[in-house]
């Protein structure tokens, strides 16, 4: 009988070893934007260097961008983005610290696509908040792509957007997330 | 017993994995290893005032450049303080480098064109192999456009030529404050008397203070050291304010000069400040975007 117990423990702590695997990137993808619906123009960019680290073993997943790496399509907008909004040299990442709430209905060993949840702390321009956002895990061949989109109000996190540009700034900026995670080895 | 250690361990081993779990997972990952920044938004625009910055265009932008300067105050109502005259400079600057840049421009006062180019070997940053300022270099030539002052006897196209050199060495100190030096030589071909020298040597310097995160106070000086004539030309100052709105920079400033290329403004301003003869003037900025980086 103890035989058996420590053959199912040992079973256990393999397994949880095998699927106690993280995934990162360093190359994820932010797409902002923050076009009001009247905008001649797009107020938008995207961010090609998204650093990102998901463990399987209970849903952890933590991001971390550098306001910089953002491109705008008018070198302009990018100034302004940097220098009046998010002030990029007083606060040069963004930081999202949380999980997969429904990481238990997610099978990281085998392929599949999953619904799921994510919930945490967003960090930005100094401002943390709760944020909340349904988001997609495909899991193919020991890779997880993991994507999410959410709204975020620009007061929330300390961004102001004066009169003068108040009909083509929106006041919630849409972001949109994508990732190719690989497994970390360790 | 011996059984029960061995449980003890493995249930140890098996939260272990949890505990670890709780720990920062972007550490795992490494410290990101420091990269050399460029140091940027020194000045909000290409020129301080009169004088290049030492700021540079992005690259595939465009600049349209409208620049007004008003009649002295001095002359009071009757020429409601100035405002009743106007001399212009129009240009147009693109931006082909991150530390490359051309102009061209035509100003009312002589019907003067002029062009430069700017470059800079080095430009301020920080990290790795950083420089602590930028060092950048403006040449350019100014081509006066009146007709001869006398037709009859034998003119030459090179007599309406002058051409400047600058060096521009300037450092953001911090986020709200720019100081910048820029020596300078101005060469005139043809000069008005026999008695006035052909090449002028100056040091100028410019700056910038932060008011807001959308205004800004700056200034530009240029001393003569060598060249001056000798009666009726003053060291030109300009005071202004840079107010940025969504794709305009507007500055607003008063100034002694009435030229608005490096020759009309360093070598021929006629205005001192100390007797009111200074003007109201503004620059207006409108920045293109002629090539667009690809969001996709």
């Amino acid at each position: 009988m103890k035989k058996s117990l420590f053959i199912f423990l040992l079973g256990v702590c393999i397994t949880n070893l095998a699927t106690a695997q993280k995934f990162f990137t360093k190359t994820g993808r932010i797409d902002f934007n923050a076009t009001a619906p009247s905008s001649p123009e797009n107020i938008q960019a995207v961010n090609r260097t998204v650093t990102c680290v998901l463990d399987a073993a209970n849903g952890n997943m933590q991001f971390a961008v550098l306001i910089k790496g953002f491109t705008f399509e008018r070198a302009l907008m990018q100034e302004h983005f940097n220098e009046n909004y998010l002030e990029s040299d007083k606060f040069p990442k963004a930081e999202f610290k949380g999980a997969v709430a429904n990481n238990a209905a997610v099978n990281y060993s085998k392929d599949g696509t999953y619904a799921v949840t994510v919930k945490g702390k967003l960090t930005m321009h100094g401002q943390t908040k709760d944020v909340e956002a349904p988001g997609k895990l495909i899991v193919q061949g020991g890779k997880v792509n993991a994507t999410a989109s959410f709204a975020v109000l620009l007061a929330d996190y300390g961004v102001s957007i004066p009169g003068v540009v108040a009909d083509k700034v929106n006041k919630t900026a849409k972001i949109e997330v994508a990732c190719n995670l690989e497994p970390l080895k360790s | 017993m011996m059984q029960s250690k061995l449980f003890a361990l493995f249930l140890f081993l098996f939260f272990s994995v949890g505990v670890q779990a709780q720990d920062d997972l972007l550490s795992l990952l490494g410290e990101e290893k420091p990269k050399k920044e460029r140091i940027k938004y020194a000045f909000k625009s290409p020129r301080v005032i009169n004088a290049h910055s030492m700021e540079f265009l992005n690259p595939g932008t465009m600049d349209f450049r409208i620049l007004h300067r008003f009649g002295t105050l001095d002359q009071g109502y009757k020429n409601f303080f100035g405002l009743d005259q106007a001399s212009m400079r129009m240009s147009f600057d693109f931006g082909l480098l991150h530390n490359l840049m051309v102009g061209v421009g035509r100003s009312t006062f002589k019907k003067e064109v002029d062009a430069f180019i700017k470059y800079a070997p080095i430009r301020q940053s920080k990290g790795p192999w950083s420089s602590p300022v930028t060092l950048a270099f403006v040449s350019g030539i100014t081509v006066d456009g009146l007709p001869w002052a006398d037709p009859t006897r034998e003119n030459y196209f090179s007599s309406r030529l002058a051409f400047y050199n600058q060096a521009i060495l300037g450092r953001k100190f911090s986020e709200g404050f720019t100081l910048q030096l820029m020596p300078t030589m101005v060469h005139k071909n043809l000069v008005q008397a026999a008695s006035d020298p052909n090449d002028i040597y100056a040091l100028g310097v410019g700056g910038r203070l932060k008011l807001s995160k959308r205004m800004a106070l700056t200034w530009d000086y240029t001393h003569i050291l060598v060249g001056m004539p000798e009666t009726g030309f003053y060291n030109p100052l300009s005071i202004g304010l840079d107010i940025e709105t969504g794709g305009h920079v507007f500055q607003l400033h008063v100034t002694n000069a009435t030229g608005m290329n490096e020759r009309a403004y360093i070598t021929e301003t006629t205005g001192q400040w100390g007797k009111g003869q200074v003007r109201f003037g503004f620059n207006l900025s409108r920045t293109f975007q002629l090539k667009k980086p690809k969001l996709d």
